[in-house]
């Protein structure tokens, strides 16, 4: 099958590579750019594990296609923090210990700081409703919505 | 499978036409997406249309009535606080489909080439009168949103026509629109039973114009117009209420899955058509509900 060419911005780095037509672009971030943050839960829109953003909206990379990513500017989990230093978010989920095998969290981080970008004050029910279609099999939801909650509180008053 | 992305409607058509064996087009492909993925079509052909100039935008003309580029993906109809005004009923059953990640993606004109009878947005489409340009190999016609769907799964489109602009009607004064849809859950399922009102009245509070359309009790979606003749000359009085919901009831011819039976739906369309009925109703008079 020939193969497309595509150019394109990860996390600010320009960005080229070969994709077969049927490959997504979380097969092609995982398999092709070695960005294994975003990971495959199901593969269909439902677990918002492979959660990036596309010039800035926030998508399930399960469901573009990689050829679909020609002159779009990509974020992933890997550009949250900025070298060692990790984003207020991530803090938040290790405090709380938002995480237990880990497989959501990229997933939600990126879908959390996408929220807090737009809505800096969000209500708990914002929170929850934003979150949806992230999910997550082990922690019970509870200490993640607390961990973007105080995230956002710490954020506000930071700025 | 061939990815082709055109940059005119014309050129769209023109491949559409040309293709042989399944073609598709990719608009946010969250359903062409998942097909693909689940084996159940994968197109030979996929055209993806969102290189078409001007395809991403919302414009209102002069005499208030609204067209909606085929690539708006539900997260910037749920930002356009004017269209969201206009158009409350509209948006609100565009913004229940998925997550905020399908939101991301997911447009109205293929909520409505999918086929799904339960689809959200096509109701409430319905219901506010909206229309479709067609772009063909031979030229261009514009279509009723409610002529669009003929099965389940499939749509009046011929070969090679693509869906080039959503037309939704000028609001007008003292009217307002609302979708509800029922769903054993909160988020995240698909509608057992759908229903949009769209209602004008006049300053006196007198329904004078109205439509009624129900989604997921019928291989495609329904206008009722008995439901919309209970409701016209009234001001949403009990008795008008119990007629819209009998008038809904009678009209459907649903089938039973492990989200519903025929019995449930049937009753349901019609509990679902007084509440969405109530709140199209305290739109129309200028409350923000
Ligand atoms: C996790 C998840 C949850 C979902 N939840 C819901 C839900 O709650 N309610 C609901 O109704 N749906 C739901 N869906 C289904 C889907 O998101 C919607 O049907 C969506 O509106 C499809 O739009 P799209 O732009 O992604 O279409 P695409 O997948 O790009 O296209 C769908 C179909 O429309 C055709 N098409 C697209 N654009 C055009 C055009 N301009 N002209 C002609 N044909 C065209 C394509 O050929 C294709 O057959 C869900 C999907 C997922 C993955
Ligand atoms: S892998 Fe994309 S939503 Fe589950
Ligand atoms: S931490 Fe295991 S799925 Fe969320």
């Amino acid at each position: 099958m020939k193969k497309i060419h595509v150019t394109t911005t990860v996390n600010d780095d320009n960005v080229e590579f070969l994709c077969d037509p049927r490959e997504t672009l979380l097969d092609v971030l995982r398999d092709r750019l070695n960005l294994t943050g975003a990971k495959e839960g199901c593969g269909t829109g439902d677990c918002g594990a492979c959660s990036v953003t596309v010039d800035g909206r926030l998508v399930c990379s399960c469901l573009v296609l990689g050829a679909e990513a020609e002159g779009k500017k990509i974020a992933t989990v890997e550009g949250i923090a900025k070298g060692e230093e990790l984003h207020p978010l991530q803090h938040k989920f290790i405090e709380y210990a938002a995480l237990q095998c880990g497989i959501c969290t990229p997933g939600i981080l990126v879908a959390a700081k996408s929220l807090l970008e737009k809505n800096p004050d969000p209500t708990e029910t914002e929170v929850r409703y934003w979150l949806a279609g992230n999910l997550c099999r082990c922690t019970g939801y509870d200490k993640i919505i607390r961990a973007v909650m105080d995230t956002a509180a710490d954020m506000r008053e930071a700025s | 499978m061939q990815y082709h992305r055109p940059t005119s409607f014309n050129e769209a058509a023109a491949l559409a036409n040309q293709a042989t064996g399944e073609t598709r087009f990719l608009a946010g492909g969250t359903d062409v997406l998942v097909q693909l993925r689940a084996d159940i079509v994968t197109p030979d052909t996929l055209i993806d249309i969102k290189s078409i100039p001007g395809v991403g935008d919302i414009s209102q003309a002069p005499d208030g009535s609204w067209t909606i580029g085929i690539a708006v993906p539900g997260a910037e109809m749920r930002e356009h606080v004017q269209l969201g005004q206009d158009w409350p009923g509209l948006v609100e059953a565009m913004d229940l489909i998925g997550s905020t990640q399908v939101q991301g993606r997911a447009t109205l004109v293929g909520n409505l080439c999918n086929g799904s009878p339960a689809a959200d947005s096509v109701p409430a489409m319905v219901a506010a009168g909206v229309e479709l340009s067609v772009t063909g190999p031979t030229g261009n016609r514009r279509i009723a949103a409610v002529d669009v769907p003929v099965a389940p799964g499939r749509t009046s489109l011929a070969k090679g026509e693509v869906v080039s602009a959503v037309h939704v009607p000028a609001r007008g004064t003292n009217a307002g629109d609302a979708y509800l849809r029922f769903i054993p859950r909160t988020e995240m399922d698909i509608a057992v039973v759908g229903c949009a009102v769209n209602l004008s009245l006049d300053t006196e509070g007198t329904v004078t114009a109205a439509r009624v359309a129900l989604g997921a009790v019928a291989p495609t979606v329904l206008l009722v117009e008995d439901a919309a003749n209970a409701l016209i000359g009234s001001s949403l009085d009990d008795k008008a209420l119990d007629r819209l919901a009998s008038a809904a009831s009678a009209a459907c011819n649903p089938i039973s899955d492990k989200r519903g039976t025929v019995e449930f739906r049937t009753h349901v369309a019609g509990v679902l058509a007084k509440r969405t009925a109530k709140i199209a109703y305290a739109r129309a008079q200028g409350e923000n509900t």
